[in-house]
């Protein structure tokens, strides 16, 4: 089964809550792959993303999916010309795909930041970096939850 | 559910450092971030109120800020790093979707 996120999103507008509900209660409320994928298109339209430059700090497993640590580094020089302008985080598997947009300037030093995240099951966990010259970098990561953090 | 009481920021800064030295900055603030993805008992969306960006400035120049969506944690931690120069002041602001903000403010010295 493949319920298509537009699609779903309309019949949400329209305001059938409840029969939606009963019909796709399994499905309901996640973000698929596509909906990170949208997402980048929106931001970055389809500009070429490069690897490397980014370690993520994220466990294999998530315990409590309502509390697990997020940390991102980029290694850039920080200097007025050359440093990381904004990074973004975000869940594949979450009702909605964002997490964190961190930005930055030289003054920060360091293009490093840690939160702590809220998962709705096991995902994978992306990011991208962009750099003061334009220049995109992104890395991808799964996180093993055991209780999803997601709950009513 | 019980009512809301007012964020509480705490902020840990050291109080000195060299200059040139890059220093991590932790902060925590006390807050729910309804996700505005619950239901109540009665299956009744709860409405979404979070904060929704924290901004870090040194003697007035924003030098971090995070855009945090829902699926940031109740109470939300963030640590960052910031290069200090010289001597100073830092401000640091949390925006809720309700319009209200939050602030904090730390010194600087080198030694």
């Amino acid at each position: 089964m493949n319920f298509a996120t537009q699609s779903r999103r309309d019949v949400l507008k329209a305001g059938s809550l409840a029969a939606l509900a009963a019909v796709l209660a399994p499905q309901m409320g996640f973000a698929q792959a596509s909906a990170v994928e949208a997402e980048l298109k929106k931001l970055f339209a389809d500009k070429k993303m490069g690897e490397g430059k980014i370690t993520l700090d994220l466990p294999q497993i998530a315990e409590n999916g309502l509390v697990v640590p997020v940390g991102v580094t980029i290694e850039s020089p920080m200097n007025a010309g050359d440093y990381v302008k904004a990074v973004h985080v975000f869940a594949d598997g979450n009702p909605l795909p964002g997490v964190v947009s961190f930005k930055f300037s030289p003054e920060a030093g360091k293009a490093s930041a840690n939160t702590r995240m809220r998962l709705a099951k096991t995902q994978n966990i992306i990011c991208v970096a962009e750099m003061s010259n334009g220049a995109l970098f992104s890395a991808k990561q799964e996180v093993k939850v055991t209780i999803g953090g997601c709950g009513g | 559910m019980s009512g809301e009481r007012k964020p509480v920021p705490r902020v840990r800064v050291p109080k000195t450092a060299k200059a040139g030295e890059v220093i991590e900055i932790k902060t925590l603030i006390s807050h729910a971030m309804e996700s505005g993805q619950r239901r109540d008992g009665a299956g009744k969306p709860i409405p979404r109120k979070i904060l929704n960006k924290f901004t870090a400035a040194f003697e007035g120049k924003t030098f971090f800020e995070a855009d945090w969506h829902p699926a940031i944690s109740a109470n939300p931690y963030q640590a960052f790093f910031f290069k200090v120069e010289k001597a100073g002041e830092f401000t640091f602001t949390w925006k809720d979707d309700d319009g209200s903000t939050y602030e904090n403010k730390q010194k600087i010295a080198i030694g």
